[in-house]
């Protein structure tokens, strides 16, 4: 029979301070996969101007504002690449994409971790798996922030 | 001995879906940010760069695919959340259904985008 542990529940989560890394890990997945999904639909909503552009809707913007219009002073650009420019000149948004990146990347090796968890392999190392995946994580992360705010600070 | 403690049903195809979809995911999710931020920049995303990657049926095909695996994958994570903060009877059937009818409109929505990026309406 395989050996389990009672822990008692996770959702309470007012006992924060007691828990182990395994229930760190399933909290921290549990967190990026909200985020993920909520960026999902953001995602497309914005991609969504692609029906516009497709139709030949266009705006007037300023070239020099958007980092994908080349030229200079007031050009007309279709609705999908004025969006994206548009979004992709604010700093704001290029540290959200730092931040989306850091919580897709945890996602991604937290659930190889949980897949193998899963499978049986590793079972006795999976504390050291989660510390590996917040560091790794962070690695590629930091080493990510300079492709990422190319153009508004780097 | 604890109790079993799972918010999936025993032996659910949802359970073994889930996992399929993560398997996916990992290796595609990788590949679309490498993508779109390393191989090409999102700052120097345009509408004719875009159209250009999915006039590719495999790159649109995976795309799709995406689309539909992230948004299972995702939006059964979130139900499985709820049903392990403790969500029962009534609720929990409303929002099933309330997330089914979103997942539902994300994807038809995604292909529709899809399909306008591709030229194919």
């Amino acid at each position: 029979m395989s050996q389990s542990y009672n822990r008692g529940l996770i959702e309470d989560y007012g006992r924060w301070k007691e828990f182990s890394a395994g229930m760190w890990a399933w909290i921290f997945h549990k967190f990026t996969g909200w985020m993920l999904i909520g960026y999902l639909f953001t995602h497309i909503a914005v991609l969504s101007t692609a029906i516009g552009a497709a139709q030949g809707e266009t705006v007037e913007v300023f070239a020099e504002d958007l980092p994908n219009v080349e030229g200079t002073g007031l050009t007309e650009v279709d609705i999908y690449t004025a969006t994206l420019g548009g979004l992709e000149g604010l700093f704001i948004v290029r540290l959200l994409e730092v931040g989306l990146l850091a919580v897709a990347v945890f996602h991604i090796l937290n659930g190889l971790r949980l897949l193998m968890v899963d499978l049986g392999i590793g079972l006795e190392a999976q504390d050291k798996s989660f510390y590996a995946s917040l560091i790794l994580t962070g690695v590629i992360t930091v080493a990510s922030v300079p492709t990422f705010l190319r153009g508004v600070g780097f | 001995m604890a109790e079993r403690y799972s918010s999936f049903a025993p032996g659910g195809t949802a359970w073994l879906l889930q996992r399929i979809t993560a398997a996916f995911l990992v290796v595609v999710l990788a590949f679309h940010f490498f993508q779109l931020h390393f191989v090409n920049h999102a700052a120097e995303v345009t509408f004719l760069g875009t159209r250009a990657r999915m006039e590719n049926l495999g790159y649109f095909l995976v795309m799709v695919l995406f689309l539909i695996a992230g948004t299972f994958h995702g939006v059964n994570g979130v139900y499985n959340a709820l049903v392990n903060q403790g969500l029962s009877g009534t609720p929990k059937k409303v929002v099933l259904a309330v997330l089914t009818i979103a997942s539902v409109a994300l994807i038809v929505q995604g292909i529709w985008v899809a399909l306008a990026m591709a030229g194919m309406i």
